[in-house]
């Protein structure tokens, strides 16, 4: 039977706002398949977004969603993850809300190693806007603000989340959609910082100026450049150009849960009065 | 009888906040604002609540607002560049109607200016400080109890009107010691937001054809709404051409606007017969009290009115006021902020003269005597 994901998304809220070749319907879907295979309850889930593209899909889902501003959909989901920490919060965000005005705040939730679900939807572009250049856009593709090709340097974003301290780490990409599944279910069921970058395309705003000639043809470059990372690892170096890891790229267990920590404490205290009553 | 406590203003402000019963705080380290911060990061965890020290401003800010999500009572305390950061997530939180309180302990600015001295002249930022047109409640405590009770009186505002509220003392007052008496439970009233009643099928977040507060469901509690800080319709998802945007911010205003005797706060001293008045609120507050006390023992009739509530302002009362005496003084720890909305809302009828000073001394009561005296 065909996987139903009406019962996921609410009445009369579609068609979403996405372009024709937009590939964030693919990972709403994955997002959707993965939540179902974790059986999770929709009132335990909060979805949180900033502004972009990518922060409109939480509209769209039957959850206790929240969007917000741009860049700040970390620290919202904070306060709501410390104030029910027995909940699972998902964020949603682009490249340019995750690690330009959001950059300090990400790299700050993955410091506090907090039990957030991240997904980094990676356009490798401001779409929303009509195509500036992000700090995720590759140097020396064309952009509306870099018109000569960007002269700018991009994060590698799961590196980014692995320095800062978050102890999960993955990537995913809207054509390997399957897999996609897999890596967010692994970054829910994870206690701590969760960050999956899923590559995606903007055929509108990046693609079109940049020589892709159809959605597909974007769709087939990622096929091309993003292979297991166990595969990737076997590659010799020379061979590893413009090729790029996917999967789980980085997991450490056991390190200290922000919420885990806190109520720790809380209930230190809380004995230590009694002791003291 | 509560408790006797010698306690500074920014201590009572944190004592206020928990009688009130928040339980969740998120800041930023700022002078001369700290202080709040260093108190509830004692006793919060004590109380099985939430402190938050967040990587900035914007992201405390951001934290109260998800925390008053799920249900909780949020302060945040801050002072000069602090409250600009907010600025943004400050009008989120008034368009998506998410009470919360926000302290604004006044320095002298702009830019970084002197963060250890008293300024007012963050007080029409208070007002307009975020973008758009969008509700404002402002309350002025001058003494260290005032702040304790005003601070209460914050998050009852802030729940049954569901719209932030701002609490903007200055550094004088929120670092001055004074004995306070924490009134015992039960005693101050403590308000929760309105709830709904309806089951979750039916509910409509920003419904207003029940009233211009609509009842407010907590995340997590089968509810699954959405809140954006786009122009919504009653359901909550975005609206772009329609005239609810127009209706729905008329709305947002006037539940402030037409509750304004339940929330306009004052104090007017010696005013009965008097023909020179002070309008002065915090520290300026304090020194026109002196003054007023000083010139009526050389027998000029000189009175004040300082208000509590300085958003929304207290228009009629001013308008009164100005209708009864020669002149209205206006001593304020900016270059001339509050002095025009007096000027406003008297139209005339009296004259208004200004008493300014920025430069991190407050005003004193000899500037103010000297002041009744040449226009009496």
């Amino acid at each position: 039977m065909a996987f139903d994901y009406s019962q996921y998304i609410r009445g009369g809220k579609l068609p979403h706002i996405w372009c024709p070749g937009c590939t964030y319907g693919i990972i709403f879907k994955s997002i959707l398949r993965a939540v179902d295979s974790l059986k999770l309850p929709k009132d335990d889930i909060a979805m949180v977004s900033g502004i972009g593209c990518a922060s409109r899909l939480p509209g769209y889902v039957d959850f206790n969603t929240l969007h917000t501003t741009h860049g700040r959909a970390l620290p919202f989901a904070t306060g709501i993850k410390m104030a029910k920490p027995d909940k699972h919060v998902l964020v949603v965000s682009g490249d340019g809300d995750a690690t330009a005005i959001g950059g300090n705040h990400f790299i700050h939730a993955c410091r506090r190693n907090i039990d957030l679900t991240v997904l980094v939807f990676n356009n490798y572009i401001y779409g929303m806007t009509g195509g500036q250049y992000s700090p995720a856009t590759p140097t020396g593709h064309m952009a509306a603000t870099m018109p000569y090709g960007n002269v700018d340097s991009p994060f590698d974003i799961p590196a980014l989340a692995k320095g800062a301290g978050a102890s999960f780490v993955a990537r995913g990409t809207a054509f390997h959609a399957t897999a996609l599944d897999k890596l967010i279910v692994d970054a829910i069921q994870h206690k701590g910082l969760s960050v999956v970058e899923i590559i995606n395309a903007c055929p509108t705003t990046h693609g079109r100026r940049n020589k892709f000639k159809s959605p597909t043809d974007m769709l087939l470059w990622m096929k091309d450049t993003f292979m297991p990372v166990a595969a990737f690892e076997k590659l010799p170096p020379e061979k590893t150009a413009g090729k790029f890891p996917m999967g789980v790229l980085y997991r450490k267990e056991g390190v200290p849960e922000y919420c885990k920590t806190y109520y720790g404490l809380v209930e230190r205290l809380k004995k230590q009065g009694e002791g003291r009553a | 009888m509560g408790k006797i406590k010698l306690l500074q203003g920014n201590e009572a402000c944190a004592e206020g906040a928990l009688y009130a019963g928040c339980t969740f705080f998120a800041g930023y380290p700022i002078t001369p604002s700290t202080e709040v911060a260093e108190y509830m990061a004692r006793r919060l965890p004590q109380i099985g609540g939430v402190f938050l020290q967040m990587e900035d401003e914007i992201a405390a800010m951001a934290a109260v607002i998800g925390g008053a999500l799920t249900g909780c009572k949020s302060l945040t305390a801050t002072s000069g560049p602090g409250f600009s950061l907010k600025q943004e997530n400050m009008g989120f939180a008034m368009l998506t109607e998410v009470p919360c309180v926000i302290v604004n302990v006044m320095r002298g600015g702009p830019s970084t200016g002197v963060p250890t001295g008293p300024g007012q002249s963050d007080i029409m930022q208070c007002k307009w400080g975020t973008h758009g047109d969008h509700p404002a409640i402002c309350l002025t405590p001058a003494y260290v109890q005032e702040i304790f009770s005003e601070t209460v009186r914050a998050f009852n505002l802030s729940e049954k009107y569901r719209t932030p509220v701002i609490i903007a003392y200055d550094e004088i007052v929120g670092h001055m010691r004074e004995r306070i008496e924490i009134s015992d439970p039960g005693v101050l009233p403590v308000v929760q937001r309105p709830r709904p009643a309806c089951p979750p099928a039916e509910y409509l977040p920003y419904d207003d054809s029940k009233g211009d507060v609509p009842p407010m469901a907590n995340f997590f509690e089968g509810y699954r709404y959405h809140v954006t800080g786009l122009n919504h319709g009653p359901d909550g998802f975005p609206v772009n051409a329609s005239p609810r945007i127009h209706t729905d911010e008329l709305r947002l205003i006037r539940k402030v606007d037409s509750n304004r005797a339940d929330i306009v706060k004052f104090e007017e001293y010696l005013l009965e017969d008097a023909e020179v008045a002070v309008f002065a609120y915090g520290v300026s507050g304090r020194s026109a009290k002196t003054a007023v006390n000083q010139v009526r023992s050389e027998g000029v009739k000189a009175g004040l009115f300082r208000p509590l509530t300085i958003w929304p302002f207290p228009e009629e009362q001013v308008a009164g006021l100005s209708g009864r005496v020669r002149k209205i003084i206006v001593p304020e720890l900016s270059l001339g902020q509050i002095i025009h909305e007096v000027d406003r809302c008297s139209k005339g009828r009296c004259g208004i003269e200004g008493i300014h000073r920025v430069d991190g001394d407050p005003i004193t009561p000899a500037q103010i005597v000297a002041r009744i005296k040449e226009v009496m």
